[in-house]
C-alpha cells in the first residue's frame, strides 16, 4: 500500500506519470522525467513520508501516554505551539530559512507539550479535559500567530502557505536537516513502546515491571516534541493524522504498542501522502494544501469517534 | 419585579454584589470611554470630551469626538456586550467556563465564512451577512451532531472542538488563495480590529442587541439558572427545557456572529467577561447583566491599551494576549477544583 501511494505521489503533478515512467524517472538518468522526479516530486514524497510517520507516531504514543483516544498533536495545540515559534522567528528575528525555523518550532512545541500536559492534568487527565486545554491553547496561539504576522505583510507572504500545512516547499536540504530530529524522535518512540505498555497497567504495575514512570513520561514528551516540532517546522500545522492513525491501526494490531508503532510508521505516511495527492487532484490546476485536506477528511471522522465513544 | 441581574425579584431577591459589580463595570467603561475619546492625533481633555458629548463643545471638538471617535467607541461597547452575552449563555448551557464560542467553533464559523468573502473581494454588507450565516451554521452543526443528549455533555464540547479544527484548516486554505493586499486585510480582520468602525457597524449590532437582549434577560436568564440545576429538576419546575436550550443557543450564536461581523473574531472576551462576572458576583446562572457590563469594560479597556501600546495594535491582539494568560490561570485553578 505504501509503495502504491509513493508511486502515486511521484506520479501526480502538472503532468501525470504512469508507474513505468515514474520508475524510469527514478532510476534512469537519461529519462526525460529524471529531473522532474528527482528535483520536485521525490523530495515532496520523501518529506510526506517523514512527516506522516512523525505525526502518526507522535499521536500513537500520546494516546498511549495520556490514555486518551482523542489525543492529536494538532488538537492539543502542539503544532500550534510550533507555529507560534516559527511566526515569532519570522516576524521578530526576520528568520526565513528552515534551519532557523526548526529550533523555534521545537521550542514552541516543547513549551506547549509541557503546558498542555500539566494544565490538562498529567496522569489524571481525562480525554475531554486534555482536549479542552488543547483547544484553549490553540485559540490563544492562533490569535498570537495572526497578531505577530499582522505587523509584517512580508511575513504573511512568507508563511501563509506554511500556515495551511503544505508539502509544496519540500527540497532535499530540508529533508537532510530534518532527518536527525526525526531519527531521534523515532528511536525514542520505538524504545518507549514496551515501557509504555507497562505504564498502561498503572504506575505501580509499571514500577514492578522495572520501568520508571517519570523517565518514560519525560522521554515520550521529548519524542513528541521532536516529531511534532520537526514536522511543523517543515510543513506547517497538520491536524488529525496523529488522531486517526492509531484508531485505524488498533483494530488489527490490538493495543500492544510494539505492534502498533511499526504499523503506524507505514500507514501514517499512506494517509498523509494520500491526502496530499488528493489535494493536488481536487485542487488542480492549483492544489489544496495537505493540512486542509486532512482537516476536511479527518474532522468528520473525529466527530464520528466522538459520537461513537461512550 | 425584574431586577438587574435578570432574576425574578419577588422570588430570589436583589443581589447586592451583582448590582455593585455591574455599576463598577459601567462606571469603569464610562471613564475609559472618555479617556479613549480624548485620545488620538488631536488630544482632548476629559472635561472637554464630556462637555462635547453633551453638545457644548466647539465645532472642531464636536466633529472629532462625535463624528470620528464616538462611532468606534460605541461599536467597541456593543461588540463587548454582544460577545459577553453570547459567552455567558454558552457557559451556562455547557456548564463549563471554557465552553465559550471561541473554543466551540462558533467564532471560527463566522470568521471562515467572512474570510471567504474578503478573499473573493465582497462588500462589507456581504461580509457581515456571511459572518452571521457562518456562526449560526456552526452552531446548527454542533447542535445537530453533539446536542442529542443536551448541551452540557463533553460530547457537545468535543464536537465543537472538532468543528473548530476543520474550520481552521479551511481558513488556512482560504488564506493561500488571496493576493497580498487581501491577505493583509483578511489577517487584520481575523485578528479583530476596531479601526475605522462607524455607524455602519454599530447600527446593525445595536438593532440585534435591542431585539435579543430583552429576550435573553427576560425569557432565558431565569430559565437558564434553573437549567443549571439539571434538566430533570428544571423540567419539574416547569421550564420548557428543549425550547429554552435551543432558543438560547441560537440567540447566543447570533450575538457572537454579529459581534464578529462588526469587529472580527475578537478573542476571549466571550470567555473572560462572563467568567469574571460570575467570580465577582458569586451568583449561579449566566449573570447576564454583570457580564454585559464586564464585556463592555473589557473591550473598551483593551481598545484603550491597543491605542497606547507604542504603536497602534488591533484590539484582538490585546484581548488575545490578556486572554491567553487568563486562560492558563483558569485552566490550572479550575482543574485543581475538579471543575473542568
Amino acid at each position: 500500500m505504501l509503495a502504491a501511494v509513493l508511486m502515486l505521489s511521484i506520479g501526480f503533478g502538472a503532468r501525470f506519470l504512469a508507474p513505468g515512467e515514474v520508475w524510469a524517472g527514478l532510476t534512469d538518468p537519461s529519462s526525460q522525467y529524471y529531473r522532474i522526479v528527482h528535483e520536485m516530486r521525490l523530495p515532496r514524497t520523501l518529506l510526506g513520508l517523514m512527516v506522516g510517520m512523525a505525526l502518526g507516531l507522535a499521536g500513537t504514543i500520546m494516546q498511549a501516554l495520556t490514555r486518551n483516544p482523542l489525543a492529536d498533536p494538532g488538537l492539543l495545540g502542539i503544532n500550534a505551539g510550533a507555529s507560534a515559534g516559527v511566526a515569532s522567528a519570522a516576524v521578530f528575528l526576520g528568520i526565513g530559512t528552515f534551519y532557523g525555523y526548526i529550533w523555534f518550532a521545537l521550542l514552541g512545541a516543547a513549551v506547549v507539550t509541557a503546558l498542555v500536559y500539566t494544565v490538562g492534568g498529567g496522569r489524571s487527565a481525562t480525554p475531554a479535559r486534555l482536549a479542552l486545554a488543547g483547544a484553549a491553547l490553540n485559540a490563544t496561539l492562533y490569535s498570537y500567530v495572526s497578531a505577530a504576522l499582522l505587523s509584517d505583510s512580508q511575513a504573511i507572504e512568507k508563511v501563509r502557505f506554511w500556515t495551511a500545512g503544505s508539502l509544496a516547499s519540500a527540497d532535499f536540504a530540508t529533508i537532510v536537516r530534518l532527518l536527525p530530529f526525526f531519527a531521534a524522535g523515532l528511536l525514542i518512540a520505538l524504545a518507549a513502546a514496551r515501557p509504555l505498555n507497562a505504564l498502561s497497567l498503572g504506575d505501580d504495575a509499571a514500577r514492578a515491571l522495572g520501568t520508571r514512570p517519570v523517565v518514560i513520561r519525560t522521554a515520550v514528551l521529548v519524542a513528541v516534541t521532536l516529531l511534532c516540532g520537526g514536522a511543523t517546522a517543515a510543513c506547517g500545522p497538520i491536524v488529525f493524522v496523529g488522531l486517526l492513525i492509531p484508531h485505524m491501526v488498533r483494530p488489527f494490531t490490538g493495543p500492544d504498542l510494539r505492534w502498533m508503532l511499526p504499523y503506524t510508521a507505514v500507514l501514517a505516511p499512506v494517509l498523509l501522502l494520500g491526502a496530499d495527492v488528493l489535494g493536488r487532484v481536487v485542487g488542480s490546476p492549483g492544489e489544496l494544501q495537505v493540512g486542509t485536506v486532512t482537516a476536511v477528511l479527518g474532522g468528520p471522522l473525529f466527530l464520528y469517534l466522538v459520537r461513537a465513544a461512550r | 419585579m425584574t431586577t438587574l441581574d435578570g432574576t425574578i425579584g419577588s422570588r430570589v431577591g436583589i443581589r447586592p454584589r451583582a448590582v455593585t459589580v455591574g455599576i463598577v463595570a459601567v462606571l469603569g467603561t464610562a471613564v475609559i470611554s472618555v479617556l479613549t475619546l480624548g485620545t488620538g492625533e488631536y488630544p482632548i481633555a476629559p472635561a472637554d470630551v464630556v462637555r462635547t458629548l453633551f453638545g457644548q463643545g466647539t465645532a472642531a471638538q464636536d466633529f472629532i469626538v462625535n463624528e470620528l471617535r464616538l462611532p468606534r467607541m460605541i461599536t467597541a461597547i456593543l461588540v463587548g456586550m454582544a460577545l459577553a452575552a453570547g459567552g455567558a449563555v454558552f457557559q451556562s448551557l455547557v456548564r463549563n467556563p471554557l465552553g465559550s464560542p471561541d473554543v466551540l467553533g462558533i467564532t471560527n464559523g463566522a470568521s471562515t465564512a467572512a474570510l471567504a468573502v474578503v478573499i473573493l473581494g465582497g462588500s462589507s454588507t456581504q461580509l457581515s451577512l456571511a459572518a452571521m450565516a457562518g456562526g449560526l451554521g456552526a452552531a446548527a452543526l454542533i447542535w445537530l451532531i453533539g446536542g442529542r443528549h443536551g448541551l452540557h455533555g463533553y460530547r457537545f464540547i468535543l464536537v465543537g472542538i472538532g468543528l473548530a479544527a476543520i474550520l481552521t484548516g479551511i481558513s488556512g486554505y482560504l488564506l493561500t488563495r488571496g493576493v497580498q493586499m487581501e491577505n493583509a486585510r483578511a489577517m487584520l480582520w481575523l485578528t479583530g480590529s476596531l479601526d475605522g468602525r462607524d455607524w455602519q457597524q454599530a447600527g446593525p449590532l445595536l438593532a440585534v442587541l435591542a431585539v435579543t437582549l430583552p429576550i435573553l434577560l427576560l425569557a432565558c436568564g431565569p430559565g437558564l439558572r434553573i437549567l443549571e440545576m439539571g434538566d430533570d429538576a428544571a423540567a419539574a419546575l416547569g421550564v420548557p427545557v428543549g425550547v429554552l436550550r435551543t432558543g438560547a443557543l441560537f440567540t447566543a450564536a447570533l450575538l457572537v456572529s454579529c459581534a464578529a461581523a462588526a469587529a472580527g473574531p475578537v478573542a476571549f472576551v466571550a470567555l473572560i467577561a462572563p467568567h469574571l462576572a460570575k467570580r465577582l458576583t458569586r451568583a449561579p446562572g449566566p449573570n447576564l447583566v454583570p457580564s454585559l457590563a464586564m464585556g463592555a469594560l473589557l473591550l473598551t479597556g483593551a481598545d484603550w491599551l491597543a491605542q497606547h501600546a507604542g504603536r497602534p495594535l488591533p484590539v484582538g491582539v490585546v484581548t488575545g494576549i490578556i486572554g491567553g494568560g487568563y486562560l492558563v490561570w483558569l485552566l490550572t485553578t479550575e482543574r485543581r477544583r475538579g471543575r473542568i
